[in-house]
């Protein structure tokens, strides 16, 4: 009792009913310069965007809600946990740490992320991944419509199924899908499954804590035959 | 930009508050939208055989006692109207058909906002926080209603240029997005005896949903023909005398979510006009799919 009681005295409780949005991310961006707490908890979100963004601390962040608009995007190092749904732009440019939705998201999940780990217990809906440039995403759930487009690093996990044009202009970026793929984008198309991938997606399943077997997925990725994966146009860029 | 809110009760107390709840929503969507603010209400029906006509005047001292009088003389009927800001609504003895064309042939200065037996629309250029205290949205009360807070993109801002739309009798279209083809559809719809009063490309989609609905379609098929002959990005929230129906793009850049408790079912651009909502927290909450028509009415709850 006496350590829980410590636990719950550590966290540092934000309520956004009576504290500003800009008030949390100052307090949580002060965390870069110097020392502060390390256990957030922030409550009454009520759909508010840009919650917990650009923060560079090792520090967790729970969210006990729904929140909006690009919650968790730009963060370095930090742990950030939606208890509840997140709307557009989860983690957006994500450059380290992780961010752990338990609910759905809406569009541009994790797009254009750099690095770091984003799980999705539920669904992803449209452009899940788009412009990823290294951060993995794991979803337990499916994802939809044009998920993956332009990916360049960085893996995608999807428990469930994936929507229409799947890794449409897709780079190298691996996506791994369990279910079934409505349809393939321009240029990416399905490709062997083999040891070095089992274990990735073992890996990354492990991380979310996603009990599934990565001998289930299949993968896909880019066949580089568009544009300007042809030696000849090199000159163009 | 532009924000979408709707609601519909499925508890006493949910129709007894309607207009506070709904002001609520809207006044989160300021930010999509601030240039202007609209409602359709469905609530306190005109008597059978009669109807509800809410008309806008565009002068701030228009004199609504000569109004009744010229439709108490066309339709002997002589009850007070209900005036809001520049809004008044009349209860006519006489179909909506007839009652709207008086209007329009007696009363061009005047502008129908809607008319039907359960409908009533407000619209009003500012802040939606200032029409919601102009129009007193707090003392409505109904069964269901949309609103719209609008960041005008493809014409003027003006109140004939902001949402709701009345696309026929009890029917009514809010949108958040832009249509590219509007111009080209408007001349086609001309000359099939559909009449426009705005360059607004959401009118166009109204006049398109009134001329499938006139011709024998559906709701659900009207909404359908959307997703062939509109071009552009929609998201839309159609009002009809017993519910509301989504229809987003099949491309969905422009968002919506859904929402749903005993008590209501809600919709809007934004978690945030739903977060106010009694119960919301509790909600179940999910994001409709693109180019999928999602539909509640009285009948089926």
């Amino acid at each position: 009792m006496a350590v829980a009681e410590r636990e719950h005295a550590a966290v540092e409780v934000v309520d956004l009913a009576t504290t500003s949005l800009r008030e949390l991310n100052r307090r949580l961006h002060e965390l870069a310069e110097a020392p502060g707490p390390r256990h957030w908890r922030v409550v009454n979100p009520s759909g508010a965007h840009a919650v917990a963004c650009g923060l560079d601390a090792d520090v967790e962040v729970e969210i006990d809600g729904h929140v909006g608009y690009y919650c968790a995007g730009m963060n370095k190092r930090a742990t950030v946990r939606v208890h509840g749904n997140a709307s557009t732009g989860i983690a957006e440019n994500l450059m380290s740490g992780r961010v752990e939705v338990d609910g759905n998201v809406s569009q541009s999940a994790g797009a254009t992320g750099r690095g770091g780990l984003l799980v999705v217990r539920g669904n992803a809906s449209s452009r899940c991944g788009i412009s990823m440039k290294g951060i993995d995403i794991v979803v337990g759930g499916s994802v939809g419509h044009m998920s993956a487009f332009m990916a360049q690093t960085g893996c995608l996990v999807v428990c469930g199924d994936a929507g229409e044009a799947l890794g449409d202009s897709i780079y190298e970026a691996r996506l791994y899908v369990r279910g079934s793929v409505a349809s393939l984008g321009a240029d990416c198309v399905e490709k062997e499954l083999t040891d070095e991938h089992t274990a990735t997606v073992r890996g990354l399943l492990d991380a979310a804590g996603i009990d599934a077997d990565p001998a289930d997925f299949r993968r896909y990725g880019s066949a580089r035959r568009l544009y300007n994966f042809h030696i000849d146009n090199a000159g163009a860029y | 930009m532009c924000g979408i809110v709707g609601l519909f009760a499925k508890a006493p107390g949910i129709e007894e508050r309607l207009g506070e709840h709904l002001g609520a929503m809207l006044v989160q969507m300021s930010s999509r939208g601030p240039d202007s603010a609209g409602v359709a209400i469905y609530g306190d029906p005109a008597p059978s055989g009669s109807s509800k006509l809410t008309l806008y005047s565009a002068d701030p001292h228009e004199r609504w006692g000569a109004v009744r009088d010229g439709l108490c003389d066309a339709f002997a009927v002589c009850a007070e109207p209900a005036v809001r800001a520049s809004h008044a609504v009349f209860v006519v003895d006489a179909g909506a058909s007839d009652a709207d064309r008086w209007v329009r042939d007696n009363r061009p200065d005047l502008r129908v906002m809607s008319a039907g037996r359960v409908i009533e629309i407000y619209k009003e250029t500012g802040l939606p926080e200032e029409f919601a205290r102009a129009f007193a949205l707090e003392d409505f009360r109904g069964t269901h209603a949309l609103g719209h807070t609008r960041m005008a993109t493809e014409s003027r801002v003006t109140t004939e240029g902001s949402h709701p739309f009345s696309t026929g009798f009890d029917l009514c279209l809010v949108h958040n997005g832009s249509l590219s083809n509007h111009n080209r559809l408007r001349e086609g719809l001309r000359r099939e005896g559909i009449e426009f009063q705005t360059e607004n490309d959401t009118e166009v989609a109204a006049g398109y949903l009134a001329w499938r609905l006139r011709e024998g379609a559906s709701l659900e098929q009207a909404l359908e023909g959307c997703l062939d002959d509109l071009d552009g990005f929609y998201t839309f929230a159609v009002g009809t005398a017993d519910g509301f129906a989504v229809l987003r793009d099949p491309i969905a850049c422009k968002p919506a979510v859904l929402a749903e408790t005993d008590d209501w079912v809600a919709m809007s651009s934004e978690w945030r006009a739903i977060a106010v909502l009694p119960g919301a927290a509790d909600a179940t909450a999910w994001e409709p799919e693109p180019g999928v028509v999602y539909a509640w009415e009285k009948a089926l709850v």
